[in-house]
């Protein structure tokens, strides 16, 4: 008989590796990115594979989010190129990003504040309606058919997320945990391969943080879908993650499962702060 | 319809009456629930093809007749049918507290002996997984929502879905299967197992025979002449006998449509959506409901503000008497009329309570002015008094008769009568059977004779109608004989908003006195509005004017209690203000805010006989916990007033 007191994070790592790592998704090569004279990146490689969740950390200043900037074509990088799905981006626009399936939320919320909830997740489905203007205008027809469709996903992200009560309040009025979880619910509203997530548990109490572990989990695991996500909750970090890059001075410290980043001398060095 | 006894065709289980639903009316809905941001709704016949589809699943698994099947959720579609299914298989559903910590939960599964559970998501399974070895003879998990629960390999959790799938195989290949099951139930079968929390000890696990449940349930819905057209929303907890009651015993009795809301927080939503006219909240969902109102027109134009106030008024003078049928001047009518098109109706409409014919409250005493606000606005909101060990129904306001402070006449085939001490005793067919596995405690709570004891103390107004005072336990009497309640004068006290709590005396003592805590919000607004300076909550408590604003108030008390013959003699004759908030850090108060009648009084003595003593001040030292921990002394000289009493009054005829 298995021990009967499973607890749900015993039961994750017990279960015979579920997660079907896959491909190559995204690659970074070579990113060196500078504004005038400061250093923000330099040289730094690394790959997202399918399926998996990686945790980029670092301290203040390390380059985390200007990273995920160059990702989704934000920043535009002096020198190194992304590779995205098996095609090479020398310069990568946001818009580009977005309809290759590059999804993400900003450390400071940028939801539209009078909009409602439903609304801002349905501003997330706007690439994917393929009704013009005209058909809109008609509104009968085609195009409230593909609304339908389209509400019907945004409902099923609500259900996801347990946003119901907040369906239709003004995203402006709503606690700033739960306007995090309408940004999260936005890009999920894109049905994205990749998720890229910039702190989303920042400034919230430890209720809010494990909800939110629950949900970034729990996308992954129903969804699949691919999430590189910034994050200074160590504990939250090691919990979650199957991989970690470790940003110092816009260069890579490290890079590995959380228990080998986790020993890692420069890691501690760059955590911990030592005199050289 | 089908004849008395045990005749086959006799309606005498909730899987029956399921069938004769399905047979009867089978396009009404049975059930609804909100999917994707939209109302689903289920027909009788489709949930008898479910629950048969689920009860041979559940047979498939193993379930046999008295088999305990824990029901852990929300307020699911999918919860409720997994009790009938289980029924249906003479299985016993025990449905527990969905909030209850693992901990909790382990005592009652294994008290119950639960072989069975379902589990409404990953969040109760994850509990039961906690604790399934302490409870060895819970063999399987089913559980509804699988999300997050893709990994979890044990061969003991079971998908609703997959139970479903071979409860339709299962069917198939045996048509005959549930017909037969269902046939062998018996009205004085175990229908359910409610485990009542209890403030003392371990929870009991109060039994209910079918016969119970729905003898009760059908009596409350002759009495209140519910049809099959009622709109219910399930929202209180499952564990509950309440909703056992109202969303499954009488839904299924008479045939309406329950509808699960969407989530807990969304209930006010639903309710607006959904308008239903059969409801039931405690009194504490009402009075929020009230200050959400209040706060709101406060913040209203003032067009829209002044036009409540005046139509309020309005509703306040002549809305409950029109409620009650009673005879009102044709200008005051035609007001009335025209506060519903402006102001009630439209208010009514956005609470989701328009279209509620009968609307129950119970649990607690309700304060009147919340009570009258309701009734006035013209719903028909009644009290009841009820527990768990009598199906819910002991008694029953009657229509046009609705007073805020009794619990109205016996219910139907209900006898009750008074024990010495003031105790309300009980028969009914709806008592209990026994506490599960504890036949000293049932032998406590039930005589011989069928008499069950409530451990609530009542007395009868000259009506007819019973009004519960007090636990029975804390009831004493004064010196002269005559009953004293003390919590019936403190729940009086503490209507007023400058009240926040109080505790009176009188045990083996000539008169009743008081101590008054007041309430540092309400009375500090008052300060602010009047420009009374204050430093402190003693200063402020000190005040004078603070001291006549509460001596009104147990004037007004005093001149209730006096229209009551009974309680005439508690009118209370001398109150203080205490210096200092009755605090749980203190001891004084519970945990849940109930006052601790014996730490008070012996950690001020010094007040009390002052009192009986006659001063008119004194001198009281006592230690204070701050937040810290740290602890201190705080010391005072209180001011002793006298109230004005009033002479007993007859009862206005």
């Amino acid at each position: 008989m298995e021990p009967a007191t499973a607890t749900l994070e015993a039961e994750r790592r017990e279960a015979p590796a579920p997660k079907r790592l896959g491909e190559v998704l995204l690659s970074v090569d070579d990113i060196s990115l500078s504004f005038g004279g400061v250093k923000a990146l330099s040289d730094i490689s690394f790959e997202i594979r399918e399926h998996e969740i990686l945790a980029i950390i670092g301290p203040n200043g390390a380059g985390k989010s200007s990273m995920l900037n160059v990702i989704n074509g934000f920043y535009q990088p002096q020198k190194g190129k992304v590779s995205f799905k098996g095609t090479t981006f020398r310069r990568m626009r946001p818009h580009v990003a977005a309809k290759l399936g590059i999804a993400r939320t900003f450390q400071n919320i940028a939801l539209f504040k009078g909009m409602s909830t439903l609304d801002n997740l349905m501003t997330g489905r706007l690439l994917k309606m393929k009704r013009n203007l005209l058909w809109q205008a008609l509104y009968y027809g085609p195009a409230q058919k593909e609304e339908t469709a389209h509400r019907e996903a945004v409902e099923r992200i609500i259900d996801f997320l347990e946003i119901q009560a907040i369906r239709k309040t003004p995203v402006g009025r709503l606690p700033y945990g739960l306007q995090k979880r309408v940004e999260l619910g936005r890009a999920l509203a894109m049905e994205p391969d990749l998720l890229l997530l910039d702190e989303p548990m920042a400034g919230m109490n430890v209720e809010e943080k494990e909800d939110m572990c629950r949900f970034v989990l729990d996308v992954n695991d129903e969804f699949g879908t691919t999430i590189a996500l910034i994050e200074h909750d160590m504990g939250v970090v090691m919990d979650i993650s199957d991989r970690v890059v470790v940003l110092d001075y816009g260069r890579k410290l490290a890079d590995g499962p959380p228990d080998e980043v986790r020993g890692n001398p420069d890691v501690i060095d760059a955590y911990l702060g030592v005199s050289h | 319809m089908a004849g008395p006894g045990t005749a086959p065709e006799a309606q005498d289980t909730f899987p029956k009456l399921l069938l004769r639903n399905a047979r009867d009316r089978g396009a009404r809905p049975a059930m609804r629930e909100k999917d994707l941001g939209i109302w689903q709704a289920w027909t009788w016949s489709e949930v008898e093809q479910e629950v048969r589809a689920l009860a041979c699943g559940l047979a498939a698994l193993g379930l046999r007749r008295g088999d305990k099947i824990a029901i852990i959720g929300d307020n699911r579609p999918r919860l409720y049918w997994t009790m009938v299914a289980a029924q249906a298989l003479g299985g016993v559903p025990v449905p527990m507290y969905q909030d209850a910590v693992a901990e909790e939960m382990a005592y009652v599964l294994d008290h119950a002996e639960a072989r069975f559970a379902m589990a409404e998501d990953q969040e109760q399974v994850d509990k039961l997984l906690e604790i399934r070895e302490r409870c060895p003879r819970l063999e399987t998990i089913v559980y509804d929502d699988s999300r997050g629960l893709r990994h979890y390999t044990q061969d003991f959790l079971s998908a609703y879905d997959d139970v479903l799938a071979s409860g339709r195989d299962r069917d198939r290949a045996d048509p005959a299967f549930f017909a037969g099951e269902v046939a062998k139930g018996r009205g004085p079968d175990i229908s359910i197992i409610l485990y009542t929390s209890g403030t003392t000890g371990q929870p009991k696990g109060v039994v209910l025979s079918f016969e119970n449940v729905i003898r009760t349930a059908q009596n409350a819905i002759d009495f209140d002449r519910l049809t099959d057209r009622e709109e219910m929303l399930a929202y209180l907890p499952m564990a509950w006998v309440g909703d056992h009651i109202f969303s499954y015993g009488q839904s299924y009795c008479a045939g309406f449509c329950v509808s699960c809301p969407e989530s807990s927080a969304t209930v006010m939503h639903d309710l607006n959506e959904l308008g239903p006219t059969f409801f039931f909240a405690p009194p504490r969902i009402f009075e929020n409901i009230l200050t959400t109102v209040m706060i709101r027109m406060a913040d209203a134009g003032w067009i829209k503000r002044k036009m409540f106030h005046a139509f309020m008024a309005v509703a306040r003078r002549v809305g409950t008497l029109i409620l009650d049928r009673k005879p009102v001047s044709a200008a005051d009518r035609l007001l009335y009329a025209l506060g519903e098109l402006l102001v009630y109706g439209p208010l009514k409409n956005r609470l989701g309570l328009s279209r509620v014919h009968v609307a129950y409250t119970a649990g607690e005493a309700i304060g009147p002015d919340i009570f009258d606000f309701y009734r006035a606005l013209g719903i028909n909101l009644k009290q009841l008094y009820g527990m768990t060990e009598a199906s819910v129904f002991v008694t029953l306001q009657p229509d046009g008769e609705i007073r805020a402070d009794t619990v109205g006449r016996p219910a139907p085939e209900v006898e009750i009568k008074l024990a010495e001490d003031g105790e309300v005793l009980f028969r009914s067919p709806g008592v209990f059977q026994e506490y599960f596995k504890n036949p000293e405690a049932t032998a406590e709570a039930k005589t011989a004779e069928g008499w069950v004891h409530t451990g609530d103390a009542g007395l009868f107004t000259d009506e007819g109608h019973l009004r519960i005072i007090d636990r029975a336990k804390d009831v004493g009497r004064l010196g002269d004989g005559s009953l004293f309640a003390p919590k019936y004068i403190e729940n009086k006290l503490k209507f007023f908003p400058e009240v926040k709590e109080a505790v009176a005396f009188g045990h083996e003592r000539d008169y009743v006195t008081a101590f008054i805590n007041i309430d540092l919000e309400a009375v500090g607004s008052w300060a602010e509005r009047s420009n009374v300076p204050y430093a402190s909550y003693q200063e402020l408590a000190a005040d004078h004017r603070v001291y006549e604003t509460i001596k009104a108030h147990i004037e007004q008390v005093n001149q209730d209690l006096a229209a009551d013959p009974q309680l005439a003699g508690t009118q209370i004759r001398r109150f203080l203000i205490l210096h200092k908030e009755l605090d749980p850090d203190d001891g004084e108060l519970t945990r849940t805010r109930k006052v601790r009648r014996r730490i008070i009084a012996d950690r001020y003595t010094p007040l009390i006989d002052a009192f009986y003593a006659g001063a008119g001040k004194a001198f009281i030292e006592t230690q204070v916990t701050f937040e810290d921990g740290r602890t201190g002394k705080l010391s005072a000289d209180l001011r002793i007033e006298d109230a004005k009493t009033y002479p007993a009054m007859k009862m206005a005829g």
